[in-house]
């Protein structure tokens, strides 16, 4: 569960939960946008993107950034409305280099059964960006008309 | 009779271990390690046996599930047994397009196609 309240950051409308290191509790933010997204009348399919996108943003927040430790936190910025849901989430590690991930879809990759997260949150997203420290990820999807 | 574990229904036909999710949602990293797990003390037990996972009731599928499924299936090759996959709902097979795992797996449209194809 969350150990911090929701808060309104430093923009309007912009809320920020922090969560421990922990999958569990990151399962929370997770609801709490999703619940949003589909009052918001996001289509089923724009659900399941926001949910796949935030699955793999918070692994990698849990598993690369953090690496694991329960003493870290994963700070998750969100804001949603009827034109657009942006999510930043950040982790406490030192960040990466995005393009120095290869491509899964390589032959030399393929059978590796790690590093495709990134792609799909790509494929699934208009935009995911990240910070030039490479610890904060920024997603974006637009909300279209079916 | 089908076998009940905590993740999986796992039931014979003729030789094949048709394997069933539980989950709805193979998302976290909980879950796909137990199902991982599981997995691999089924194909441990079969060694060399032919494995034919459902999909049916599966409506999410994280990258990390995708990896497990490539672990599994290097394990059963590397027993000489086969992997096939069926009943991927469209959302899921897009999953399996986009990182063009489509090319990899066996993929058929439901359990009967898929075990005839064995």
């Amino acid at each position: 569960m969350t150990d911090r309240p929701v808060r309104n950051g430093g923009l309007p409308d912009l809320k920020e939960i922090i969560v421990p290191n922990d999958l569990a509790a990151a399962k929370t933010p997770e609801r709490l946008i999703l619940e949003e997204a589909e009052a918001s009348g996001y289509s089923e399919n724009a659900v399941f993107a926001v949910k796949l996108a935030l699955e793999e943003a918070m692994t990698n927040a849990f598993r690369h950034g953090n690496q694991r430790d329960p003493a870290k936190h994963i700070t998750i910025r969100y804001r949603v409305n009827r034109e657009r849901i942006e999510i930043e989430v950040i982790d406490e590690g030192p960040g990466f280099e995005p393009d120095s991930v290869p491509d899964p879809t390589k032959p030399e990759y393929i059978d590796r059964p790690h590093g495709r997260g990134i792609m799909l949150m790509r494929a699934y997203l208009d935009s995911v960006e990240y910070s030039k420290q490479g610890n904060a990820v920024r997603l974006v999807i637009i909300n279209k008309p079916p | 009779m089908a076998e009940q574990t905590t993740r999986l229904q796992i039931r014979d036909f003729k030789g094949i271990s048709i394997v069933e999710f539980a989950d709805r949602k193979i998302l976290d990293e909980i879950c796909i390690m137990e199902i991982q797990e599981e997995m691999e003390k089924l194909v441990e037990a079969k060694s060399g046996g032919n494995i034919l996972l459902c999909f049916k009731s599966v409506e999410h599928l994280s990258s990390a599930a995708l990896g497990m499924l490539i672990t599994l299936k290097n394990k059963i090759e590397g027993k000489s047994g086969k992997l096939k996959l069926s009943d991927i709902n469209p959302q899921i097979f897009e999953v399996f397009k986009i990182t063009r795992l489509n090319k990899m797996f066996d993929i058929y449209p439901n359990i009967d196609v898929a075990r005839a194809a064995f």
